[in-house]
């Protein structure tokens, strides 16, 4: 390296200069994220107290805590894994393991794919018209919940699959050859060592959907609850809208609260993704192929 | 005996890949038949079809006959899974399953339905044994078969298949990612277990083939060549491709 610098100097000092120039735009791009999360930690955690996490807004949402809006947000993210989760990863298995690749799979895919990229917004009035609407569920959890699956359902569906596949073929090849049926193979072998894999998708997936606001808007999410709901079919507070109210509805409204309700939700999601990348990186040091 | 009995075989892939052209033989029991030549010549393709692991494979076109103890197994109504059990294959690296030793032995029989603990414990040590792996891994049974060496690993590829009491043993060039003496073990395995089982044996090179072959097959592209007793095969072959190939001239 050192005759390399002698011999060309020119050519080390481009070398350094393209390293820097990396680094910078790397930093740049994590810079704003870390800004984010500091100055929101910064300005939120005053607020934060146990009586702001288990009591209602009180006073026009001015005072008090902030205790509904988590337990819908609770309950529309395990609402959603009811609906999402089976569908999601059975799809993700048929796709993987018997779906034979010709037009129709082909396009099966693309649309997934596609699904991934439609804006939210679009699920919201979707949901409307499909599940308060149509199907008469009402504005209520059971709605909202719906309406956040179908949302969520590429996620799971393609990670489950690119989870399976990237379980080595060999597997099955042994597998079968000692007599065991396509679904044994894959309840024993190829299940297990996708497991974490899919399990990541699966939060990711779930991680998005607890944070949206726009699908919820017209299918679930209220204004205010003086109670928690009792069944399904109630309405629900929920953390992202409960954000956009106060800090858009609420004339008056104290800056700490906005702040530490922006936080509770950043932990709940920032906290999903590092169970999500812990599971990763266990699976991953413990592989043995 | 014969074992099988292979008339007008032709297999295609739908890539056009490493087929077989008219493949007829038979194959006896309680003897080692290896199935030489250069590689792509069709001998991984055969021993798939022998046991239908080719279901797996994109098939463009089958045709002849393969009978199995005079029973058809091109037969699309023929339960694979049975077949598989009675024909066990060993392949060319060894792949233990993301289990424990124990598992990966008793795989084959656990998939059958097999549940009486008793009966599983019987056959894994009886398959270790056969596979001289016993005294080896005895003490570690619950640890994962990744944990031992490459020939050992081998072994409990052998011994897995050895669990299900299969008829036929197929070994898809068992040895090319072993040590030597790794290999002479496994070799000296075979010779043993011809004594109960059918062995079919796609050795990795001339030298095994010669020193393993009760009968001999030499595959060239997609053809069966010559097929003779090992004796024969390797003192004075007849065809001069067979010729050149023994003798190194291509290959």
């Amino acid at each position: 390296m050192s005759t390399n610098s002698q011999n060309n100097p020119k050519g080390k000092i481009a070398e350094i200069m393209g390293f820097n120039l990396l680094r910078l735009v790397t930093l740049l791009t994590v810079l704003p994220i870390l800004g984010l999360i500091v100055f929101i930690i910064i300005k939120g955690a005053p607020a934060l107290s146990i009586e702001f996490l288990t009591t209602p807004p009180s006073n026009g949402m001015r005072d008090g805590g902030i205790l509904p809006a988590i337990i819908g947000t609770l309950y529309l993210t395990l609402g959603t894994a009811i609906f999402s989760v089976p569908l999601g990863v059975a799809a993700g298995i048929y796709i993987s393991e018997y779906a034979e690749d010709n037009r129709l799979t082909r396009l099966i895919r693309i649309a997934i794919i596609n699904l991934a990229g439609i804006p939210s917004v679009v699920y919201g009035l979707f949901g409307l018209g499909l599940f308060v609407l149509f199907l008469k569920f009402g504005t209520s959890i059971l709605s909202a919940s719906l309406t956040l699956s179908i949302m969520t359902l590429p996620v799971i569906i393609s990670t489950t699959e690119e989870a399976l596949r990237s379980v080595p073929n060999s597997f099955r090849v042994v597998s079968t050859s000692l007599g065991a049926s396509r679904w044994q193979t894959i309840w024993k072998i190829v299940l297990p060592q996708g497991l974490p894999g899919i399990i990541t998708g699966i939060i990711l997936g779930l991680e998005r959907a607890a944070g949206e606001t726009a699908p919820i808007l017209f299918t679930g999410a209220t204004f205010f609850l003086p109670q928690l709901p009792h069944s399904p079919l109630d309405a629900t507070m929920a953390l992202p809208y409960h954000i956009f109210v106060i800090s858009t509805q609420i004339p008056g409204m104290p800056v700490k609260i906005q702040y530490g309700t922006v936080l509770v939700l950043l932990i709940f999601v920032l906290g999903m993704n590092l169970i999500a990348t812990l599971i990763r990186s266990r699976a991953r040091s413990k592989r043995q192929w | 005996m014969k074992k099988f009995s292979i008339q007008d075989l032709n297999v295609r892939y739908s890539d056009d890949n490493e087929s077989l052209r008219k493949v007829s033989m038979e194959i006896d029991s309680n003897a080692i038949t290896v199935l030489f030549g250069p590689a792509g010549g069709g001998k991984s393709t055969f021993l798939r079809v022998l046991n239908r692991l080719n279901d797996l494979a994109d098939v463009k076109e089958m045709t002849g006959q393969v009978l199995f103890n005079g029973i058809d197994i091109l037969d699309p109504k023929l339960d694979v899974i049975d077949l598989r059990r009675k024909i066990g294959m060993v392949f060319s690296r060894p792949v233990p399953l993301p289990l424990s030793i124990y598992e990966n032995v008793a795989y084959g029989l656990m998939m059958a339905g097999e549940r009486s603990k008793k009966k599983l414990d019987n056959a894994v040590e009886s398959a270790l044994r056969q596979a001289v792996l016993w005294d080896e891994v005895y003490d570690r049974l619950t640890s994962s078969a990744y944990a031992i060496s490459g020939g050992q690993q081998q072994r409990i590829c052998l011994a897995r298949v050895l669990a299900l009491e299969p008829e036929v043993i197929m070994l898809d060039e068992p040895t090319s990612a072993l040590d030597p003496v790794s290999t002479s073990k496994i070799e000296s395995l075979l010779t043993e277990l011809k004594e109960k089982y059918t062995i079919i044996l796609a050795p990795h090179n001339v030298q095994q083939a010669a020193r393993m072959a009760d009968y001999a097959a030499f595959f060239l592209m997609g053809e069966l060549i010559e097929f003779s007793s090992g004796k024969d095969m390797f003192l004075k072959p007849i065809d001069k491709r067979t010729q050149d190939y023994i003798t190194g001239r291509f290959g």
